[in-house]
């Protein structure tokens, strides 16, 4: 009963906030930008329900919002992890063997790039240079970076994650 | 004007022109592929480059305006090469392989890489891979695609359906369906206008696939068979098969745009289903007969029950979806041969009162103004009028009139699609309009708001009217219609200060008890705004079938010979005597189908005979139509199927369906056009026209007219006034609109115009009108009110639509709609079969929950048989019309 309860008092909370962004950006031209932004802060990403709502409440085609949230990389329509791993594949980091710390990854979590684990606890992207070159190769979980990964450390770095 | 030389030909062209449109203009041809004339903003092929004198680079010529001493080449070397390096990255991108293409042989890419001289390139550009996607109707190749966006033009401006899109960016760009779904889960209503505009084979029709390639298709055109627009169809035929069908570019009145059923609902003439001899019932089932016998027996049964009882005896419904021809030559029977006026058709349940409201207020029982003009009006009032379902094409104009800056008012009860559209949408209570409408007209006369010279000088009544309305202050308006009184203030506010406007309408207004009130209550609207006799302004009433109008016009209606000249004047009677050679006409108005169903019951009618009528189906509370039609002592059925209907005949007469005789149809907005033969009917089956002719000929009755053509052109022509210059010669492509009075007339797009009403007073009429509520009002034991109407996937009880491949997927089952508050407070899910029930009877059905409806509301159509609305509707009719309340029953809605 009471998991239940705070459940439904947090989807009330979370259909309040989405109101209140689409009211305040609907009637100004150029809104569904900040719109999309502020629900993918909202939510983690941009779900089809997203789409479908804010097309209803803003008289926005759906295919003008897809339209948008797939031309900018920083929108993203699937979930993100509570841990985002981002695998740096710049230059330096591909030399020193990105490429199989991905791999790695992958198969240690079992998806895909773009991809979140089932529990939700990772998602996993590949991502141009972060400027670390000398700790090459570096992967970034959320904030944290982790430098001179070999490919037996993997494992370890996740398993510092809850 | 400007001058300017292309390829050294010196030019003249107005300001703002393109160098494509004056290159175009003047018969020099630029390639392009993704121009659309008039709608174009997409500029992206860049095909069309051409030189400037002066320019740094070549220019696109779509995009170019044309400037005063401009040189312009459209064929340099320099461009020549453009267009083929332009060519060889489309060719490498995609997979464009022509040799199982359905576009092959109308492609545009493969015409200019074969002009251009251009080889497959051997390197291929990655895209990402996407399966074909394949919806009911339409095809998707995006492998094929050249992104030209012209579907994009077409789904978002022009049809405004806004369902395809350009999704991601750089090589992966791809046109995608809503938020990337396939677009048979997307909302696209598959009207297959993108299908029509794409370029090349990304987009093709599925039901053509493997039926012919492009070169052995021969394009006839004709006029679809579908609702009252009317729209102008290319048959592509092999043979006798009708491959596809797209719309005529630029004809009147769709300019090359279809609906789903349009486009894809022409192959139900092909079904094994078709009714293909003459039957003749014996001990309670169907044998086959020969003509001979199958005639011979029904003129002899006439003959006996004419003679015994009178011609009174027997009656007769036409068919509002047949020719023209067809409805002439059967009033003509019932008339001339039988010499009785009982000739009605299905106007009866739809648009009778529009014809008797519109010609008490007006003359003329016709939509005043055109769809041409619809895509420019200024301001849009749309009431009882579910148009983007009933008249797709008709709503794509509303919709881009709103796209070029007009207002649309909405009223209805349900908030249908093209509510979200609206400027104002008001939702009204079933039933209420006259006192809605009353409203807005004390407001604009109170106000002073309303247009004194047109009231003065061209109508009458208007004391009458001031003091009716002048009982229906915006309160008391708002207690009956529901609609806020500050909503009805907007209302009468945007309508006076936006004139001309027009005002659109439908069954809404029509089928209620008080269906002729509601229309001349628009009527009245209309004439105190000065909104007739103009451009752009009007009332337009959009007619149901396809041929409705028509069926109307040649004399299917109990008190009037083709052309409306009525039956009880004298002269009239005399005028056709001597036109068909024949003594003592019935001067006695004939009965109406309600009147015909009953008098089958208590035998004042012996002899019925249905024209292409599902009336089992069609007419309200179906178990009481069912009772009379097996009272019936003598029953004939014309028909290309089997229907509900026929299972009561006591002879079955099998018809040549459309696309299998040549005759016309006549649009809402009075345009008759050519519908063409492209196949022989099936086995022994004859033109309607001709069943007829030989019936009559068992009388002694020898007509001369051997085709459509010769009826139309020697008699219905001929006799009618209106149509006295529309002549078969002068419709070979556009139809003309009626009235056409003589052979040089153009035909007549707006009626009464500069305020000059065909009454022979002159003056519109003014009908101060009170209001009435539906017959059958919602109470403790039938709460909700049933209203009803039809969906986009089917038309009438589905004898043709049923038999479209597709189609039926489209919308494979009949739903009762019902408000999300209904359906929580019921505890009913969406896709839950329930109980809808009346005083007439009961229905399972699966409810359709919608936040479309308004509670207290349950919506249904008469498509399907099993669970069709008119098992509950009511037989409450308009006093005058016999309409049917088809728009308001009392009803329940229950779990089961």
């Amino acid at each position: 009963m009471n998991s239940n309860g705070c459940a439904r008092d947090m989807i009330d909370e979370e259909n309040a906030r989405f109101e209140g962004i689409t009211s305040r950006h609907k009637d100004s031209k150029g809104g569904l930008i900040p719109i999309l932004h502020e629900v993918q802060e909202l939510y983690g990403y941009l779900p089809d329900s997203a789409f479908v709502r804010i097309s209803k409440t803003c008289n926005i085609p759906l295919s003008e919002i897809y339209g948008v949230a797939t031309f900018y990389s920083f929108f993203s329509l699937k979930p993100k992890g509570k841990y985002e791993i981002s695998v740096c594949m710049g230059t330096a980091c591909y030399v020193k063997g990105a490429g199989r710390i991905l791999d790695r990854i992958r198969e240690e979590l079992d998806i895909d790039v773009g991809d979140c684990t089932e529990d939700g606890k990772f998602s996993l992207s590949a991502c141009r240079c972060l400027g670390a070159c000398g700790l090459a190769p570096v992967i970034k979980v959320n904030e944290q970076v982790h430098g001179r990964l070999a490919l037996a450390d993997v494992s370890e770095v996740l398993n510092q994650y809850e | 004007m400007l001058n300017l030389v292309i390829d050294g030909k010196k030019i003249v062209a107005p300001e703002n022109t393109t160098i494509l449109q004056a290159a175009t203009e003047n018969n020099i041809p630029i390639p392009t592929l993704c121009h659309l004339d008039g709608i174009h903003d997409s500029h992206s092929c860049r095909i069309c480059v051409v030189e400037v004198e002066g320019a740094r680079t070549l220019m696109a010529s779509c995009a170019t305006e044309i400037s005063e001493g401009m040189i312009v080449k459209t064929a340099s070397e320099s461009v020549i090469e453009a267009r083929k390096t332009i060519i060889e990255f489309l060719l490498a991108s995609g997979k464009h392989d022509c040799m199982t293409c359905e576009k092959s042989g109308n492609c545009q890419l493969q015409d200019l890489a074969y002009e251009l001289g251009v080889q497959r390139p051997s390197h291929y550009i990655e895209r990402s891979a996407e399966p074909v996607d394949i919806s009911e109707m339409i095809i998707r190749d995006n492998d094929k695609c050249i992104l030209c966006r012209k579907c994009l033009t077409a789904c978002n401006e022009m049809v405004v359906n806004q369902v395809l899109g350009l999704g991601y960016r750089g090589g992966k760009t791809a046109i995608v369906c809503d938020n990337g779904k396939p677009m048979g889960e997307s909302t696209c209503v598959q009207c297959g206008e993108c299908v029509q505009v794409c370029p090349v084979g990304a987009l093709t029709e599925r039901k053509a696939v493997g039926k012919g390639r492009t070169w052995e298709l021969e394009k006839v055109r004709t006029t679809c068979p579908y609702c009252g627009v009317g729209c102008q169809l290319d048959l592509h035929v092999k043979g006798e098969e009708i491959v596809k069908v797209t719309g005529v570019p630029d004809g009147a009145p769709n300019m090359g745009r279809l609906c789903v059923k349009g486009r894809f609902g022409y192959d139900f003439i092909y079904s094994d289903e078709r009714l293909t001899t003459p039957l003749i019932k014996e001990n309670g089932a169907f044998r086959e007969a020969s003509w001979e016998e199958a005639l011979d027996l029904v003129a002899s049964r006439f003959k006996e029950i004419i003679q015994e009882h009178g011609p009174d005896a027997v009656a007769g419904i036409s068919c509002a979806r047949s020719i023209n021809e067809d409805s002439y030559n059967m009033q003509k029977l019932f008339r001339s041969v039988f010499k009785t006026n009982n000739i009605d058709h299905c106007a009866r349940s739809c648009h009778a009162p529009t014809v008797a409201g519109l010609m008490t207020s007006f003359g003329t029982g016709g939509m005043t103004n055109s769809f041409s003009e619809f895509s420019k009006a200024k301001l849009f009032f749309c009431i009882g009028t579910n148009m983007t379902e009933a008249h797709p094409v008709a709503s794509t104009f509303v919709k881009n009139a709103v796209r070029n800056g007009a207002k649309l008012i909405v009223v209805d009860p349900r908030r249908h699609s093209l509510a979200d559209h609206a400027d104002i949408f008001a939702q009204i209570k079933v039933g209420s309009d006259v006192a809605f409408l009353n409203g807005i007209m004390h407001v604009l006369i109170s106000e002073e708001k309303y247009d004194k010279a047109f009231v003065a000088e061209h109508c009458m009544n208007f004391e009458e009217i001031k003091t009716m309305v002048a009982a229906y202050p915006p309160e008391r308006a708002s207690e009956i219609s529901g609609v806020s009184v500050k909503t009805i203030h907007e209302i009468a506010d945007l309508m006076w200060d936006i004139r001309p406007s027009m005002l659109a309408y439908t069954l809404g207004i029509t089928e209620h008890t008080c269906g002729k009130n509601n229309v001349m209550s628009v009527a009245n609207l209309q004439m105190i705004l000065g909104n007739l006799g103009k451009e752009y302004a009007g009332v337009n009433p959009l007619r149901g079938q396809n041929n409705v109008q028509g069926a109307c016009d040649m004399g299917a209606l109990p008190n009037v010979y083709n052309g409306y000249q009525k039956v009880d004047d004298p002269a009239a009677g005399a005028k056709f005597e001597r036109h068909w050679g024949v003594e003592r006409l019935s001067k006695r108005i004939g009965i109406m189908v309600p009147h015909m169903l009953d008098g089958l019951v208590d035998k004042k009618i012996r002899a019925l005979y249905i024209f292409g009528e599902n009336i089992a189906n069609t007419e309200p509370d179906i178990r009481h139509v069912e009772h009379c039609l097996e009272s019936a002592e003598f029953l004939v059925c014309q028909d290309i199927f089997p229907t509900e209907t026929t299972r009561f005949a006591d002879v079955v007469l099998p018809a040549a369906a459309w696309s299998e005789d040549e005759g016309t149809f006549t649009n809402a907005e009075r345009r008759v056009s050519l519908v063409r033969k492209v196949k022989t009917p099936p086995g022994i089956s004859k033109p309607n026209w001709m069943i007829f002719k030989e019936i009559a000929a068992r009388f002694g009755h020898e007509w001369n007219s051997k085709s459509g053509r010769e009826i139309w052109d020697n008699e219905i022509s001929a006799f009618s006034p209106s149509f006295a210059g529309l002549k078969y010669h002068r419709i070979q492509k556009d139809g003309i609109q009626w009235p056409c009075p003589s052979e040089d007339h153009p035909g007549t797009k707006i009626l009464h115009m500069n305020g000059k009403f065909t009454h022979a007073h002159e003056k519109g009429v003014l009908m101060p009108l009170e209001w009435t509520p539906p017959a059958e009002v919602p109470d403790a034991e039938y709460p909700f009110v049933l209203s009803t109407g039809r969906r986009l996937y089917h038309y009438h009880t589905r004898t043709q639509t049923g038999r479209c491949q597709g189609l039926n997927n489209l919308l494979p089952e009949e739903t009762a709609d019902i408000s999300v508050a209904d359906a929580e407070r019921l505890h009913i899910e969406d896709g839950e079969m329930i109980m809808v029930k009346s005083r007439r009877g009961e229905v399972k059905v699966k409810a359709k929950v919608s936040d479309r409806i308004p509670p207290g509301m349950v919506w249904m159509a008469f498509h399907f048989r099993e669970n069709c609305a008119n098992w509950l509707t009511n037989q409450a009719f308009d006093p005058e019309t016999l309409t049917a309340e088809f728009k308001a029953c009392a009803a329940n809605v229950c779990k089961m």
